[in-house]
């Protein structure tokens, strides 16, 4: 697989009191730990959105445990802490049209940067190192 | 006042009379031309030769709302498909409509029966009346139309909704009664209060005619006293044509038209007929239907039938509320829900799973239903937008199959209530 795609584990939670708790036992009783993460809500249910050490077999034990999982492959851009780095991929992707879903930042210990979920991953990644922009590698969150 | 004294004031011996003279009219056709009735009464040996007076009617086989879904569309027409002049349909369960037709004959009575209602409740030519049922599919609307412009009154079809121009059309045209369900009248009572009407300043209304759902003694108090006004219950369902018995101004009680239907109160067990003054199951018998025959018709409302004259002077037997129902229906906005038809339409839509949960509430004036519903987990996706356009998804097809909008709230599997005996998915927090 493409060593810039980022495996993102997208976890089903009811929107009421407690429910993120049990969610959050789950992944302790399992071991999972999350790198960065985002909770995005409707009115009755959220998700929780994390990226999480080795994404393959973590998704099979939290669903092991009956959670509803889903893997999705984002793409990580690096940012620098200075004004303005967000607008060079932005405007990378805008004039590629691509269409960024959704995205959360992500400050780790060796890269920060922001990840993003898009359409076509492979065809952002291409856009994006055309552009020269950094892209954060799986290895290195 | 009284549209058709003779029938309505008619002894009892003498209503008795009519009544078999009717039925053994009614026997004999059905048993000539309706495959589905006379195979019915072959299963139980009777033959029209053996109904010799009303009570033999007890002799006649029962008829259910599964027999109406059995045999749609026209399995059940006793009369060729020319003398059809209209149908109605209404929501029934496993998704399959049920459908009514009426010949010009079935329609004309119906009228006769609103008539006759609308008279006993003080409606006449120096009405002015606002019909704010549904018009369409629905029998509120057109039925309640006809009767009360057979009155001489003057009718404003109105319909549902709209509410703000409904309080205005009120005002201006000085409407002085209204057939609606209580509910919506509750509605239109708090929507004026918001913009500032007084009901004794700005309207002249003096009666309604509330029908199609359930409602009881407090909420008549209510409104009563609430409106200044009179307000009655109306009855009738699909079935039996539509809305059309009510109240007269004693308001003890609905007054059944004997000529046009026979009641009979059923022990809810054995389905053996009971004394009047005694609650049951009522199973209905429309005398003068010819589209589609409805003999012994188990309307699965439970209530009491009185059959002492009425300090109106009306002869004519009367029904007590509404107090329940034998099966699982839900009125909701005067639409008949049944958790089957909910079952069906989760059925079809692969995204979902077949657990459920059925919430009613009354939120403010309106009834609101919520469905939960378990997602299953390959349709779960990471993006809130596709959720919600399931969601979406989901609530629309519901519309489609109910009839009524419904708000969906999604679950994880595994999260609603599992049933190992009888599974109790409703949940109904109205206070009525």
């Amino acid at each position: 697989m493409n060593e810039y795609i980022i495996t993102q584990l997208s976890i089903f939670v009811n929107n009421v009191p407690g429910k993120l708790a049990a969610v959050a036992k789950t992944l302790k009783d399992c071991n999972v730990n999350m790198k960065a993460c985002n909770l995005a809500e409707s009115t009755e249910f959220g998700i929780l959105r994390a990226i999480v050490e080795d994404p393959d077999q973590s998704c099979e034990k939290l669903q092991a445990k009956g959670l509803i999982v889903r893997k999705t492959q984002l793409i990580g851009i690096k940012i620098t802490d200075v004004p303005g780095s967000l607008y060079g991929p932005a405007k990378a992707l805008g004039d590629g049209g691509i269409n960024i879903e959704y995205g959360y930042a992500f400050t780790g210990k060796k890269v920060e940067g922001l990840f993003i979920r898009v359409d076509d991953p492979e065809k952002a990644i291409t856009v994006l190192q055309q552009a020269g922009i950094a892209l954060i590698r799986a290895a290195e969150i | 006042m009284f549209w058709n004294p003779k029938i309505e004031c008619m002894p009892a011996d003498q209503l008795r009379q009519l009544q078999y003279r009717e039925l053994k009219r009614l026997v004999n056709n059905l048993y000539s031309f309706n495959k589905f009735y006379r195979d019915h009464m072959k299963a139980q040996n009777v033959t029209p030769l053996d109904i010799n007076r009303i009570e033999d009617i007890t002799k006649l086989p029962f008829m259910y709302k599964q027999d109406l879904r059995d045999n749609y569309p026209d399995k059940m027409f006793t009369v060729p498909k020319n003398e059809i002049v209209r149908y109605h349909v209404s929501s029934g369960t496993s998704g399959k409509p049920t459908l009514v037709a009426y010949t010009r004959n079935d329609l004309d009575y119906w009228t006769e029966a609103l008539c006759r209602s609308f008279t006993a409740g003080g409606l006449g030519p120096d009405d002015t009346i606002q019909i704010s049922y549904g018009y369409g599919l629905f029998t509120g609307g057109l039925g309640a139309h006809y009767g009360a412009e057979r009155v001489g009154a003057t009718v404003l079809p109105s319909g549902t909704g709209n509410t703000e121009r409904q309080l205005e059309m009120m005002k201006d045209l000085g409407v002085t009664a209204i057939a609606c369900t209580p509910s919506y009248l509750i509605h239109l009572d708090t929507t004026a209060k918001k913009l500032g009407y007084d009901w004794k300043r700005d309207m002249v209304l003096k009666k309604a005619f509330l029908g199609a759902e359930p409602w009881s003694e407090p909420m008549r108090t209510r409104i009563q006293n609430d409106l200044g006004i009179k307000a009655y219950d109306l009855y009738g369902t699909s079935e039996q044509a539509g809305p059309m018995f009510s109240e007269c101004e004693y308001q003890k009680g609905v007054h059944v038209w004997g000529d046009i239907m026979y009641v009979e109160i059923l022990d809810r067990e054995t389905g053996e007929p009971l004394e009047p003054g005694n609650e049951g199951e009522m199973a209905v018998t429309m005398l003068k239907k010819e589209a589609m025959p409805m003999i012994r018709y188990r309307t699965r409302d439970i209530t009491t039938l009185y059959t002492d004259t009425c300090e109106c002077g009306r002869t004519s037997p009367r029904l007590a509320r509404i107090t329940g129902r034998c099966d699982d229906m839900l009125v909701i906005r005067g639409i008949n829900v049944f958790p089957s038809q909910v079952e069906y339409t989760l059925l079809q839509i692969p995204e979902v799973g077949d657990q459920y949960m059925i919430i009613v509430t009354r939120d403010g004036d309106l009834d609101k239903m919520v469905l939960q519903v378990e997602i299953r987990p390959e349709t779960f996706s990471d993006k809130v937008e596709d959720m919600i356009a399931l969601r979406a998804h989901i609530e629309s097809q519901l519309k489609k199959y109910l009839n009524i909008a419904v708000q969906v709230e999604l679950k994880a599997p595994g999260e609603l209530p599992r049933f190992d005996g009888k599974a109790s998915r409703v949940i109904d927090k109205r206070k009525i």
